[in-house]
């Protein structure tokens, strides 16, 4: 099975804009008559829903911002009565006040689909034993992919995040061929394994459809050297649906956005420009089928390009490239753009090094100062001082070449840097503003 | 030729008790140590009466470990005694990486833990020149 749904991820492409224009203005005319909060900035911007006429226009309608579902909390931007909602889910809430968002049953409907989409691109059948080691509950990973994976017929372990021990005796008494979860959360399952004496070889595992963070070229190549497998990345967040808005296919050469369901756009994020097909920026999504939680020009604060030009594969979506940072997780160091995953690109070229790694950022005085902390593993272990500090001082070199900024480089303990089961945390940044 | 076991340590309040606390509920004792230190972080060099155990017990406590080569040199206990062997070292062209002291005695000689560049070679100029050192068994029992 290559595809779950040949006629619209093949789609061509006048047909597919013809979708997407239809789609949007229904979505517009729904959201400006029942939605007060997009009528009153719609007004505001001087634009009726009639002036939403080819999918160029799209570009003068306001964005939405995850600030204008923190305001309109808890369900001020649903466009049905809550008789019509049949799932909430909502983020932590760690940076202020949790973002929430309702499904239909239609709603629910599409995203199992996209989600069987996205599972079958990375090669899953009725046949595969999936272990879904997303955390269930609020978080839209769990439930999203669980969905999906029964959609298909697949054989789904609801297995959630944590009790690594467990999961991974799952992996060997069930016969687990498809593994999703966070890729550091995967990582951490292989260092698991090491302990627990468990070779990835002996196991089933296939494949790993891995999400909910960004992760580098790199990092895929050391969990699939580590777990012998297949990894795939899959986009999604739940303000636009949870995951399944766009996945890899098997040429693993950028995510294929779901555009019967979305539109995506490319903006400059300090101006709000749109950029030309090809450029980096961030991803602005409108969904378009979504009945709960309609959604117009979501700041998604992901910087990525979009591409195109044919894929191998046959679909016709637009592929968005790997997720490069987030321009709320860069942390901007005198004047210089610094990625957690450009740290983390520099750290896996360096044999024995591990990818895991906290970026520390402090103000001395006037002066940002970066720390990058690195965890020592026995690979790169010497009992002589001067060979650690030349490690060090190769860490740094390297770091700050491709960084362009000066690095302090600290080696920790391993296993000191906290691990996690969901998103990684990759920055603690103690300047105060 | 002796096991040394070396252990990572960052520079924060508790690390050092921790190793040492790790090596005594396994009943190891520690026979020598020194520790190499920056500002940042710390190597501690230990040798143990069972280097195999403490690797896995310390391993299994999460620390970084290694095994390292060493040799324990039976330097004479009397002024001068050091300086004799660091001489005729000095003469072989043996490069020292470092070196730290052993608690015990053998032979009423005091003993010398050194990491050398080339400990084959150590060895053998040791043998020829009648500089005593010892073996690991006996080492680890003393």
């Amino acid at each position: 099975m290559i595809y779950w749904d040949q006629e619209k991820e093949c789609m061509p492409i006048e047909q597919l804009r013809e979708l997407q224009l239809r789609r949007l203005k229904e979505t517009v005319y729904r959201v400006y008559a029942f939605v007060p909060a997009y009528q009153k900035k719609m007004d505001a911007a001087g634009i009726k829903p009639d002036d939403i006429k080819t999918l160029d226009d799209l570009k003068k309608l306001p964005f939405t911002t995850k600030q204008d579902l923190r305001d309109n909390y808890p369900f001020g931007l649903f466009a049905v009565p809550m008789s019509e909602v049949v799932r909430i889910h909502s983020s932590s809430g760690t940076t202020g006040k949790p973002t929430v968002v309702g499904y239909t049953k239609k709603d629910i409907d599409i995203w199992a689909e996209l989600m069987a989409r996205a599972l079958v691109s990375a090669g899953a059948t009725r046949h595969s034993v999936i272990q879904n080691a997303y955390g269930y509950g609020l978080f839209t990973g769990g439930l999203g992919v669980h969905y999906g994976a029964e959609r298909i017929g697949a054989s789904v372990i609801p297995s959630s995040g944590g009790n690594t021990k467990r999961q991974i005796m799952l992996m060997q008494d069930f016969g687990t061929t498809i593994l999703t979860c966070t890729p550091s959360y995967a990582l951490f399952m292989y260092e698991v394994m090491q302990e627990m004496g468990v070779d990835p070889a002996d196991l089933k595992l296939k494949a790993g459809i891995f999400g909910a963070e960004p992760w580098s070229e790199n990092m895929r190549r050391e969990i699939e050297n580590n777990l012998k497998i297949d990894a795939y990345d899959i986009y999604g967040l739940s303000e636009i649906i949870g995951p399944g808005v766009a996945v890899e296919c098997k040429y693993k050469n950028g995510l294929h956005i779901a555009e019967d369901h979305f539109i995506a756009e490319i903006i400059d994020p300090e101006t709000g420009e749109v950029l030309p097909e090809g450029e980096q920026g961030e991803l602005v999504i409108t969904a378009i089928t979504k009945e709960a939680l309609p959604i117009i020009r979501y700041r998604t604060r992901d910087l990525t390009t979009l591409d195109r030009t044919p894929c191998p594969c046959g679909r016709t979506h637009v592929r968005m490239q790997k997720v490069l940072g987030r321009s709320d997780d860069m942390v901007i160091i005198r004047g210089v753009n610094v990625f957690p995953s450009m740290v983390e690109s520099v750290l896996l070229n360096i044999p024995g090094v591990e990818p895991h790694y906290l970026l520390v950022v402090d103000r001395k005085g006037n002066l940002d100062e970066l720390e990058v902390q690195v965890e020592v593993s026995e690979k790169v272990f010497s009992d002589e001082v001067r060979k650690l500090e030349e490690l060090g001082a190769h860490i740094r070199r390297e770091l700050e070449s491709a960084l362009g900024v000066s690095v302090k480089v600290r080696l920790v303990e391993p296993k000191s840097i906290e691990r996690s089961e969901g998103k990684a945390k990759r920055v603690i940044d103690k300047r105060k503003f | 030729m002796a096991k040394q076991i070396s252990v990572f340590l960052e520079n924060k309040a508790g690390r050092l008790a921790h190793v040492t606390r790790v090596l005594g509920d396994a009943g190891i004792n520690i026979r020598a140590l020194s520790i190499a230190d920056t500002s940042d972080f710390g190597i501690l060099r230990l040798i143990v009466s069972d280097p195999d155990k403490a690797y896995k017990v310390l391993k299994e406590a999460g620390f970084t470990v290694s095994e390292t080569e060493v040799i324990a040199v039976q330097v004479p206990d009397a002024p001068g005694g050091l300086a004799s062997v660091l001489e005729q070292m000095s003469e072989e062209n043996l490069n020292i990486e470092y070196l730290y002291a052993f608690l015990g005695t053998s032979e009423n000689d005091a003993l010398v833990i050194f990491k050398v560049e080339d400990i084959e070679k150590a060895r053998k100029a040791f043998i020829e020149r009648g500089i005593k050192f010892l073996d690991e068994t006996r080492l680890y029992q003393l």
